[in-house]
């Protein structure tokens, strides 16, 4: 039982050219990278221009290698959480434009009826539990779940995201020593994007590499190049494996960088961070890495990528198209769901 | 039997019933449970029901709503609600609202149980009544029995309610001894239970101060005063009728209550009285709770702090005078 994983100790798979995924599956992950993108600046645009989106509205741009490369090896049935930060997260596990963008306008046609919004994209079919708004709130629900295959006996596994700010909170602490001393079948994915808002991470952590955090739980652990979408995806479908069939935990440290600012109201940079480093970053945009190395690879040419934004494109429009049709929830919608078993 | 025994069957025979139900909390299975209420669980239900948890309520708590979510039936044991605090943000923020946040997806069929309020000279950190803040959110239902009868049936219920319930008991009840029935039932949560008849005056309680505020009637009767004693049994839903239907009658009512006087749930009592009953009232709702102070440790200090039948007594004088 090894307790430890590091990037360098790649799988045998790693080891092979595009660690020899087939085409499908890789031209597959370069459309949901970029279906996130388009989706994500389709939502800004939204939000600041046409006032269609309100409140609270974290996007993913720049951090899209980690949510496509973490979940390419679950099932429907694994179960997975997620922050604030959650529309990359939601349209990854199988939620649709349409009901994700409806959500997002507020209107009946939302996942959550318009109840939810940005913060909280729900998706019981497709095993998405949220979308959540108290950072680290979400992390002992994600060992719950993790608890609740193991008591069934099922493999499923459960896939927790959360930011690097979220790792000094109580909550997560507590989650990592029960998820190790009774060994859940749960990943628990940390995307640092360097800044919790507007706070560097070296003024928040007294530990800088994050993924040393789990050593005090006995935990296996890893940190991993997020903007490396084939590295990510390396990684944790190790630990998806070492959750499934060994039904052990792992905490993996994705280092990522967001693009625009904590959420759509806040600057991309400023006080907290330079614009100079934001473009150094951007030079190493996740989506054109990739689509360089498939091109590379001859996986892929440029008619491809055309054809893919095209189809992006329209899935994003017929997304805007569902949720403008959408109605405003009716006002007796107020009151439901307030209970289940109401008396 | 005892209130404790009373709750140990409840939960015992739910677990029996329905695999997915589980306990887990400090010192529930190898140590019998803090307050002997899970005694021979471990014993009879295994490892696999039956978790001891480290000292991480925030964490077990969470870990109880998550996998609420996906179908189990936690029932998470508090050592006692002074503890509970810490576990406020996943109650709030997560049981309280994931049904309403996931447009009707997740609901959280979940017990949260334990002791509350004052014991013995346990001072301020572990002596308070919190049963108004959870009652005060929606999404949540509050339960409170004040005997062994009352204890079991609800606690059965709650445990196959679908939404999350706080079930308050407390460390004084759990060796008075009650009549339960071997049968088996169920009691339906927001209905309340008149203990005891009367014409003079009503007096609403929960919990434990049910049985203080019946040895007052008891006090009053010996006067001629002739009290109804309502035991809400529910805090929320309250059973707004049994309370009206009362005060219809009798005309004075006092609510009585083990919770500091500032914004606590007698006072929701008292503002729905005075709505729906005031053309009945012939004087002011009158109110006996705890003194606006933390729980000090000394004997005599506590007993000024905690209604009490005197307390209690007077303030019926005061509301017939």
């Amino acid at each position: 039982m090894s307790k430890e994983l590091v990037t360098e100790a790649q799988s045998e798979a790693a080891l092979m050219p595009l660690q020899g995924l087939d085409r499908d599956k890789l031209y597959n992950m370069l459309y949901q990278m970029i279906l996130i993108r388009r989706f994500e600046e389709k939502a800004a645009e939204l939000y600041l221009n046409e006032r269609k989106i309100g409140g609270f509205c974290h996007l993913y741009i720049g951090q899209e290698a980690v949510a496509v490369g973490a979940m390419a090896s679950l099932r429907k049935d694994d179960y997975v959480f997620s922050s604030y930060r959650d529309h990359g997260h939601a349209l990854v596990k199988g939620m649709s434009g349409g009901e994700v963008m409806a959500e997002l306008f507020g209107r009946i046609g939302g996942c959550a009826k318009g109840k939810g919004g940005s913060m909280h994209m729900f998706s019981r079919e497709v095993n998405f539990l949220g979308g959540h708004g108290i950072v680290g709130g979400h992390i002992p629900l994600a060992t719950g779940s993790a608890f609740a295959s193991k008591y069934r006996g099922d493999d499923r596994v459960t896939v927790c995201f959360f930011g690097e700010a979220a790792v000094n909170i109580g909550a997560f602490h507590e989650s990592l020593n029960m998820a190790s001393l009774w060994k859940l079948p749960v990943v628990y994915i940390c995307e640092n994007n360097r800044y919790g808002m507007g706070t560097a991470l070296e003024r928040a952590a007294s530990l800088y590499d994050l993924s040393e955090k789990a050593r005090a739980y006995n935990m296996a652990h890893a940190h991993v190049d997020g903007q490396d979408l084939l590295a990510m995806y390396d990684v944790t479908n190790q630990a998806i494996e070492r959750a499934r069939h060994e039904s052990l935990p792992t905490f993996i440290e994705a280092r990522t960088y967001r693009f625009v600012g904590h959420s759509i109201s806040d600057p991309a940079h400023g006080h907290y961070r330079t614009k100079e480093e934001v473009e150094e970053y951007k030079q190493r945009d996740p989506i054109k890495t990739f689509t360089a190395m498939l091109i590379e690879h001859e996986m892929i040419n440029e008619n491809d990528v055309k054809d893919i934004e095209s189809r992006v494109r329209s899935e994003v429009d017929e997304a805007v198209r569902f949720a403008d049709e959408s109605p405003i929830p009716p006002a007796e919608e107020l009151y439901t769901d307030v209970y289940i078993q109401p008396l | 039997m005892q209130f404790r025994e009373a709750l140990n069957q409840a939960m015992s025979e739910e677990m029996e019933r329905d695999p997915n139900v589980f306990l887990m909390g400090e010192e529930v299975g190898v140590y019998n449970g803090a307050y002997k209420v899970s005694k021979g669980m471990l014993d009879r239900f295994g490892p696999r029901r039956v978790w001891d948890t480290p000292i991480t309520e925030l964490g077990f708590c969470g870990l109880g709503v998550g996998a609420a979510m996906v179908g189990l039936r936690p029932i998470i044991e508090m050592m006692t609600f002074n503890f509970s605090v810490l576990a406020l943000d996943e109650v709030l923020n997560s049981a309280a609202k994931m049904l309403y946040m996931s447009g009707g997806q997740y609901n959280i069929p979940m017990v949260i149980r334990g002791p509350g309020g004052a014991a013995h000279m346990l001072s301020a950190q572990h002596s308070q009544a919190l049963e108004s803040w959870y009652a005060h959110i929606p999404g949540l239902k509050v339960v409170q029995p004040s005997n062994p009868y009352d204890a079991k049936g609800l606690l059965k219920t709650a445990i196959r309610d679908n939404d999350p319930v706080i079930f308050f008991e407390s460390e004084v009840m759990y060796a008075n001894k009650g009549e339960v029935p071997e049968e088996e039932y169920l009691i339906p949560i927001g209905v309340g239970d008149i203990k005891k008849e009367g014409k003079d005056i009503t007096l609403v309680a929960r919990g434990r101060i049910v049985n203080v505020t019946l040895e007052a009637a008891e006090a009053l009767s010996k006067d001629g005063i002739d009290a109804e004693v309502i035991d809400l049994r529910t805090v929320r839903p309250l059973d707004e009728e049994i309370i009206i239907n009362s005060v219809m009658k009798t005309n004075h009512a006092v609510v009585v209550e083990e919770n500091w006087q500032y914004a606590s749930m007698g006072s929701y009592i008292v503002d729905i009285i005075q709505k729906r009953a005031f053309d009945y009232l012939d004087a002011p709702i009158g109110r006996v709770h705890t003194e606006d102070v933390p729980m000090p440790y000394a004997h005599n200090l506590e007993k000024l702090a905690l209604p009490s039948v005197d307390k209690i007594v007077k303030a019926v004088q005061e509301t017939l005078a």
